[in-house]
């Protein structure tokens, strides 16, 4: 059933002190909407205050130091795809973002919002994994940095207090040289949801995997990183496929069935290891 | 609590008393009248929705009302003429007969007092293309894949088919299989 609009309230405060001051009142924050209008549309979307963080230039902005690339929350898919250094040293994140939605989704979009949006079948949230993303998350009382792999602790349970808002996003400048391979399998290639959505990034010595990053979306409660999987292929890559069907677990929905996913899960991952 | 939105709409200075949750799309065609844009899926998925905002295109679905304060809207009503590359074709005219020109028509005669027709009326390339080449057929898609399409050439005016595609692929068309309207945008994109 439709939801009933009026019983809705969403406001547009004009500044970021401001909305932290709301979010601790209990107002939840909204930006681009992709995620929130979907479920407001199906009257599915439980709360009903709303703090608009579109406008907020605070959440905005890319900015590139020697050491890292920090994203503003509220960077689109679109800022992503034309960001020079992104596309360069993070060619994952960028591939992740050309594959989300079409044209109309990317623009309006957010990283911040697919993090905090907690799907286990986001697109961009392996490639943050993969490339050992920090989140700064702030609240009217401060602010504190946590690595992302420790953000979601459940299907759609977070770290994340009430109060607090992902502002920004920081990814360490250490993976030049590395082989990046990125693959989402939908039914078709564009506004699709994930079957599985794979993220790798891999470096070799000679002809021995020195280190590795995998993460997946669409196998289990949570997007995941996958440590055990890393340790074997660096102790010998014919493990791989075992160690990583122990890690996942995907299951029977109505986009896909466990046992196909597990089965293009451990493809991918060989996929990844023959570049 | 409604909420004051003042906005412009294909250039016009428009005011609509509001819900601040309430759908752009909604906005445009109940409160606006401007019933070209499309309802399709409603949730961001078919893009028959499609408006630029600021020159951006989103899906007028997922746009709350609130977030339009201020805003350059442009509707498929809009995109005539919105640029004034190219004039009417002989299907245009057959099918639009108000595109006729004034002075085409009998000195004196009832259309002589209106001129001839501004740029404004003329329509933008990628429409002139869609009904050259048969890129509509229930229509219901077509605002949206036109304001796609405009949008592209807006970003990229000689786009190379990849970025047609990519460009057209947040929009579903259940009719046409999608090969006349590539070929439609491809067709506007040449000089």
């Amino acid at each position: 059933m439709r939801a009933y609009v009026p019983a809705y309230d969403l406001v547009a405060p004009g500044n970021l002190d401001q909305a932290l001051s709301l979010l601790g009142e209990g107002w939840k924050p909204f930006a681009g909407g992709t995620d929130l209008m979907v479920l407001f549309e199906a009257g599915k979307l439980a709360d009903k205050k709303f703090v608009s963080i579109w406008g907020l230039d605070e959440l905005r902005g890319i900015e590139v130091s020697t050491d890292h690339v920090t994203l503003g929350a509220l960077t689109t898919y679109t800022e992503v795809q034309r960001h020079p250094v992104l596309r360069r040293e993070f060619p994952l994140l960028a591939q992740a973002a050309s594959e989300t939605g079409g044209v109309a989704t990317q623009n309006r979009g957010t990283l911040g919002g697919n993090i905090v949006n907690a799907s286990p079948a986001a697109d961009s949230p392996p490639a943050l994994l993969v490339y050992d993303a920090e989140l700064e998350l702030i609240s009217k009382s401060g602010s504190r940095w946590v690595a992302y792999s420790t953000f979601h602790t459940g299907y759609k349970q977070m770290i994340l207090r009430s109060s607090e808002l992902v502002a920004r996003i920081r990814l360490p400048r250490d993976r030049e040289g590395w082989t990046h391979y990125y693959r989402k399998v939908g039914t078709r290639r564009a506004q699709a949801i994930s079957k599985v959505c794979f993220a790798g990034a891999l470096r070799r010595e000679g002809d021995r995997i020195a280190d590795v990053r995998i993460a997946l979306g669409s196998v289990a409660p949570t997007v995941i990183r996958c440590h055990q999987t890393e340790e074997a292929i660096k102790r010998d890559p014919k493990d791989a496929a075992t160690a990583l069907a122990r890690e996942i677990a995907p299951i029977d929905d109505i986009r896909s069935s466990a046992l196909y996913r597990l089965r293009v899960a451990t493809n991918l991952l060989d996929q990844f290891l023959r570049r | 609590m409604r909420i004051e939105l003042n906005c412009t709409v294909n250039g016009v200075a428009r005011r609509a008393q509001v819900y601040p949750m309430a759908r752009l799309l909604d906005v445009l065609r109940e409160e606006m009248r401007l019933t070209g844009t499309k309802e399709g899926c409603g949730e961001g998925e078919c893009g028959a929705c499609s408006v630029l905002v600021d020159g951006e295109l989103v899906n007028s679905c997922l746009f709350p009302a609130l977030q339009a304060v201020g805003a350059k809207i442009t509707t498929i009503e809009g995109v005539v003429g919105r640029t004034p590359w190219s004039a009417p074709g002989p299907l245009a005219r057959l099918w639009l007969p108000s595109f006729d020109s004034a002075p085409e028509k009998p000195a004196g005669g009832p259309a002589a007092d209106q001129g001839v027709r501004p740029t404004s009326e003329k329509l933008h390339a990628v429409q002139e293309a869609f009904l050259l080449h048969g890129g509509a057929q229930c229509g219901m898609c077509t605002p949206g894949m036109i304001l796609a399409a405009v949008n592209l050439l807006d970003r990229v005016p000689h786009p190379t088919e990849a970025e047609i595609r990519n460009g057209l692929a947040g929009n579903l068309c259940r009719c046409t299989g999608y090969i006349k309207i590539f070929e439609a945008v491809v067709k506007a994109c040449e000089p």
